[in-house]
């Protein structure tokens, strides 16, 4: 299994394991300092300082969350006026979808995926690092802009005209546009990264049939990264355009279409949800294995289905705007399009029940919110079945029967498996172990806490109560319902203080882990916890869809790569057989200043269109220098 | 250890660029209500004799000038200016019965007490007085909006094109068309 | 949680039964709202069976016995195939009904326009409705004639608006540069409320519609009202404020029919008096909040469009009486 021969570069396989260590650390550690905290292109890193800094803004979120459930704890509230509260209202969406939900799900698999398929590093090093400053920026544009009382007030959805040139006043719809334009490319970014990893750095041996379900996920993920994501760009930019350059894309009177914005909106914003959610199928899938203590049910299924799921989501988008009075022959398509995603979800639940059924549970705190997934996804999910049907959707569009129904998907089928990813996978990031009583208390407190505060909010919506409304007069029949969901958040927001509490404890003072704690079958816990900057010793050959389950004593390895310059194995797409050794970038800080340049680039020209025009210089020397050819093959890859 | 340090350096990183925003902020800030005595001094703008030039009330001043830099009380009198009907007379400003707003002449002063006189006065031949018709804050919105549409410099506070057919160049280009030295001949 | 459920069920039909006017889904006074009600329950139970069916299998694979389980194991190795294939026959076959239920409900609320028609404009934040046979100009207030097929064509004026009066009929969006249309037919007298249901920027909460549902014969005397120009007052304090309405900033903005008043800017207040609310629903059509309305209106409903108007109190109480004179 060696890679091409060749006696003249030293490869470490005669070395002895110590030397052979010592010179892999000294190709691949980080470098240190502030200037190397910057350069640092190892993707476990910028995975870890990715997933940090999403938490961050899950909390942040979550404040903005709570001061809605103040406001509207009793009838015409007066602890926000209705400008601020569109503020905080829109930055709640929009930073829980593009600064949190996304960017995690591609910073688990930025962590996880390169560990998983054995390989020394993701590919585009570099390029992951840019994504991660380009996203950090964006998150700061969003959260300072709120902070100045200049954050956006149109909805995370900025529907024109609303957010268009004559309605939406100022800077704010601006910076909402110009937030997406970060998120995005970071998210761009990492999607490119992922396929290429997925294709080309797979383990030898690890056929497409041995992929992990996780790793099938973010690679289907990634796939509608690259093709919704640019529907977005499209709709934020003609905005942009609109509102500063004075273009007519989404003005009626010159033969602009306001709907065009909410077509081009949705057909990212729908597959955007499955964004989040398959890479939480992934998880699940992941987890229950390890747990039933069996490979999980209907391993071809599962695939199958991500693949379905993944091109259907493009098929639906229509069904946000049931309401705008499309043509009829439209509407049915939307709603049997928008049904049919049903069955490979269906199919879905069935395999992890069938999982559970066949296996041996072990009652770990990730199992707990495998458990706490399954049960209120369902509920979203039948929900869902519910709003795509016309007729229905035509009662509870733009209520909060649609805001419970899109918080148990994306909560219930995302954040669960999130939460418990984050206990399964923690010893691996850290070394060390979270608690598993305190992680049956967060379980339970989220579980029960989420259920009461948002299970009402059904029937508010059937009550009449629409979304995204400041107030409302006593007069109406919903005051009860409402103080009883903001009492019940108070459970909810106590599990994810608890949470945050769990994980900084367990970093600091947590039981050393060991290598593969919860006896799991997949790569990554084939290396030490945390894992060497290199990943892997040797890299590892694969000969069955548990590798760890299947050869627990004797992992074969490959060697053959050099240990005086990074390298990694490139294999073949599909029988994932070794064809090459290809050195991988190494760290370098012209990706933060490509990004600083872009930043630069990109909030100067909400001031004025010139912005674009010297704002390129800046990021035409950064570029210069991140590919200007060095001689060593690292800076060449 | 060193994305502690990381994180030092990133704190001080945003807390100046808090700063330098901080100085933009006004601008986006939204009074819906001001109390009314603060609308009565905003009515108090000492105009030169013939009404062309002067201070601003004091109050303008105090506020911090909204009505020149704040991006929701100008898009307000472009608001007040379709609702008011000014383009009766003056078109989409290019001019009609009245004469063009955009065109950089401005017969009665181009600064703001001078609009504000020349929309609660009214002026000779034609421009009617709207002191009846509007509160003080609301023609200080119109005066800030109509300084917009022949700027001689831009300002990132004045609002864009109009969902509406574009008959003339946006508001906010500036300069004016050309900075005349003589009134244009009608 | 079905108990749950079922608990919030009974809160919500209890609510319902408390107060009217009420904007509820749940309580359908017209056909088309009758029929989305029933396809309603008709998905609940359907989702609720499939729902507790997950559940159980959920819970049984949790806590059955496991001395079984090798065995299972061991036949697992051809039942997946059979097994997924059930479950996807199984959850298709549902879908399928559901999908088949939900185009014959929307053929169901297709029906014809008839006779009268109403043009509702949306604006930032209030309602105008226009009867153009009946030369009727009113705001956020409409009145139907009980049992007649109603047209409603939708536009808007400024940013998009949704018209929804969930009792009556499912929401519709009144979008800039394009023409909507609702048919709408109640069968029940009453009084309904609608609410803007697409956000539309600050006053978004406060942009409530009032639906007076009424015989033809008390229909036709309320349009004739209507369209009439309003009777010049009688009390002198209603004159007084009749003769300020023109000569204050009131008149730059609304239209009184009958008087040199006739702005487009805000809503038409010929007959404000005779509406049950004003301010888009927010307060009702009574002397003291026509006087609380003029003169604070941004405490009220902060970012509306209407300016406070400096007036001496004398002024004021002339105003509002003037106000509640328009009948």
């Amino acid at each position: 299994m060696n890679g091409t021969e060749g006696v003249r570069h030293p490869r470490g396989r005669d070395l002895p394991p110590e030397e052979r260590e010592r010179r892999l650390r000294r190709i691949w550690d980080p470098p240190r300092g502030i200037l190397g905290a910057l350069s640092v292109v190892d993707h476990k890193i910028i995975g870890r300082r990715y997933i940090a800094t999403a938490f961050v803004f899950l909390a942040l979120g979550g404040v903005l969350a709570a001061l809605i459930r103040i406001q509207l704890a009793t009838p015409e509230g007066r602890l926000l006026g209705p400008d601020v509260y569109n503020q905080v209202f829109t930055v709640h969406g929009a930073n829980m979808m593009f600064l949190f939900a996304v960017p995690v799900m591609e910073a688990m698999g930025v962590y996880l995926v390169p560990l998983m398929i054995g390989t020394r590093n993701i590919a585009f090093p570099r390029l992951n690092a840019f994504s991660y400053w380009i996203y950090v920026a964006g998150g700061a544009l969003l959260w300072i802009a709120f902070l100045l009382d200049f954050g956006p007030d149109v909805g995370w959805f900025g529907y024109v005209p609303l957010s268009g040139p004559q309605y939406g006043y100022g800077k704010r719809a601006d910076i909402w546009a110009q937030m997406i334009t970060f998120t995005e490319l970071a998210a761009l970014a990492v999607a490119v990264e992922i396929v290429v990893t997925v294709f080309k750095q797979r383990a030898p041996g690890m056929t497409l049939d041995r992929i992990p379900l996780f790793v099938w996920a973010m690679l289907v993920t990634s796939f509608l990264v690259i093709v919704a994501m640019p529907a977005i760009m499209i709709a934020s930019s003609a905005l942009i355009l609109d509102r500063l350059v004075g273009t007519h894309f989404f003005n009626p009177a010159e033969g602009g279409d306001v709907l065009l914005f909410q077509h081009l909106f949705w057909f990212f914003g729908h597959p955007e949800v499955y964004i989040i959610f398959l890479p939480a199928v992934g998880m699940v899938s992941t987890m229950l294995s390890t747990f039933a203590r069996r490979p999980v049910f209907g391993y071809l299924p599962l695939v199958m289905s991500l693949i379905t799921i993944g091109v259907l989501s493009f098929g639906l988008w229509a069904h946000h705007m049931f309401t705008t009075g499309l043509p009829r022959v439209g509407e049915s398509f939307f709603t049997a399009s928008s049904m049919a995603i049903a069955v490979p979800a269906g199919v879905q639940i069935f395999c992890f029940i069938a999982t559970l059924w066949l296996g041996r549970p072990v009652w770990r705190p990730p199992l707990l919110f495998v458990a706490a997934f399954v049960v209120t996804f369902t509920i979203g999910g039948l929900t869902g079945v519910m709003v795509a049907s016309v007729p229905l959707d035509s009662q509870v569009h733009d209520t909060y029967f649609v805001v419970a129904h899109f918080h148990y998907v994306l909560v219930g089928g995302a954040v669960f498996p999130l939460m418990g990813a984050i206990y399964y996978w923690f010893p691996k990031m850290t070394g060390r172990m979270m608690s598993d009583r305190l992680g049956a208390w967060v379980a339970a407190l989220v579980f029960v806490g989420f259920n009461l505060t948002f299970f009402p909010m059904h029937v508010l919506g059937l009550q009449g109560m629409p979304r995204r409304i400041y107030a409302y007069q006593p007069e109406l029949p919903w005051g009860g319902l409402n103080l009883f969901v903001s009492l019940a958040s108070i459970i909810l927001f106590a599990g994810f203080l608890l949470f945050f509490v769990d994980v900084v404890r367990s970093a600091v003072r947590g039981a050393p882990a060991g290598d593969n704690p919860w006896n799991a079958p997949t790569l990554e816990w084939a290396t030490t916890s945390p894992p060497p900057s290199y990943n892997f010793d040797g890299i590892p050959v694969v000969t069955s869809a548990n590798p760890l389950w299947d050869d627990p004593e004797t992992l074969p390895v490959a060697t053959g790569l050099r240990v005086d310059r990074r390298e990694l194995l490139v294999t073949s797409v599909q029988r994932a057989e070794p064809e090459a050794r290809e050195s991988s970038a190494g760290a370098s800080i012209w990706p933060f200043l490509a990004a600083v340049a872009t930043t630069v680039m990109l909030i100067g020209s909400i001031f004025s269109p010139w912005a674009v025009v010297w704002g390129s210089l800046p990021i035409a020397v950064a570029l210069v220098g991140w590919f200007w050819p060095k001689g060593a093959p690292e800076d060449e890859a | 250890m060193e994305e502690q340090r990381l994180d030092r350096s990133g704190r001080v990183l945003a807390a100046a660029l808090a700063g330098l925003a901080l100085s933009a902020c006004e601008r986006e800030e939204r009074v819906m209500r001001r109390d009314p005595p603060v609308v009565a001094a905003l009515d108090e703008a000492a105009l030169l004799p013939g009404g062309v030039g002067g201070a601003e009330p004091l109050a303008h001043v105090a506020l911090g000038k909204p009505y020149e830099t704040n991006a929701y009380e100008i898009a307000q009198g472009k608001r007040l200016y379709a609702a008011m009907n000014c383009a009766g007379c003056h078109g989409d400003g290019s001019g009609g019965v009245g004469p063009s707003l955009i065109d950089g002449w401005w017969a009665y002063g181009a600064d703001l007490p001078s609009l504000y006189a020349t929309i609660r006065d009214g002026r000779p031949r034609g421009m009617p007085p709207y002191r009846q018709k509007l509160p003080p804050d609301s023609i200080w919105q119109l005066a800030g909006y109509v300084q917009t549409l022949a700027s001689y410099s831009a300002k990132t506070a004045a609002p864009g094109r109009d969902d509406a057919p574009q008959t003339r160049p946006a508001e906010n280009r500036a300069p004016a068309t050309q900075a005349p030295l003589e009134p244009p001949a009608r | 949680m079905s108990a749950r459920r079922l608990v919030s069920l009974v809160l919500a039909a209890a609510s319902c039964a408390a107060c009217s006017p009420i904007q509820s889904a749940l309580d359908p006074q017209s056909p088309q709202a009758e029929s989305l009600h029933e396809l309603f329950w008709l998905f609940v139970v359907v989702c609720s069976v499939v729902w507790l069916a997950v559940m159980a299998s959920l819970t049984l694979a949790l806590l059955r016995n496991r001395s079984t389980a090798s065995e299972a194991t061991a036949a697992g190795s051809r039942t997946p195939a059979l097994a997924v294939g059930a479950a996807v026959v199984a959850t298709v076959l549902i879908v399928a009904g559901l999908t088949i239920a939900s185009f014959l409900a929307t053929r169901s609320l297709a029906t014809d326009g008839g006779g009268l028609v109403i043009k509702l404009r949306g604006y930032q934040w209030w309602w105008e409705a226009t009867y153009p046979a009946e030369g009727v100009v009113t705001a956020n207030e409409i009145h139907l004639p009980v049992g007649r097929p109603v047209r409603m064509e939708l536009s808007a004026a400024d940013v998009i608006h949704s018209f929804w009066v969930p009792q009556l009929q499912g929401k519709l969006d009144l979008i800039p540069g394009r023409d909507n249309a609702v048919t709408i037919t109640v069968t029940k007298e009453g009084v309904y409320r609608g609410q803007c249901a697409e956000f539309c920027g600050l006053q978004h909460a406060h942009m409530g519609l009032i639906v007076v549902a009424e015989p033809p014969a008390a229909f036709d005397a309320w349009a004739r009202a209507q369209a009439a120009v309003a009777a010049a007052p009688t009390e002198p304090e209603a004159q007084a404020g009749a003769a300020l309405f023109q000569a204050k900033a009131c008149s730059s903005c609304h239209a009184i029919r009958g008087t040199a008043a006739s702005a487009k800017v805000g809503p038409d207040l010929t007959h404000v008096a005779s509406r049950r609310s004003i301010a888009a629903d927010v307060l009702p059509a009574t002397r003291g909040a026509f006087a609380a309305w003029i003169v604070d209106p941004q405490t009220i409903k902060p970012g509306a469009n209407m300016p406070a108007i400096a007036l001496e109190p004398a002024e004021l109480r002339a105003l509002s009486a003037y106000m509640t004179a328009l009948k």
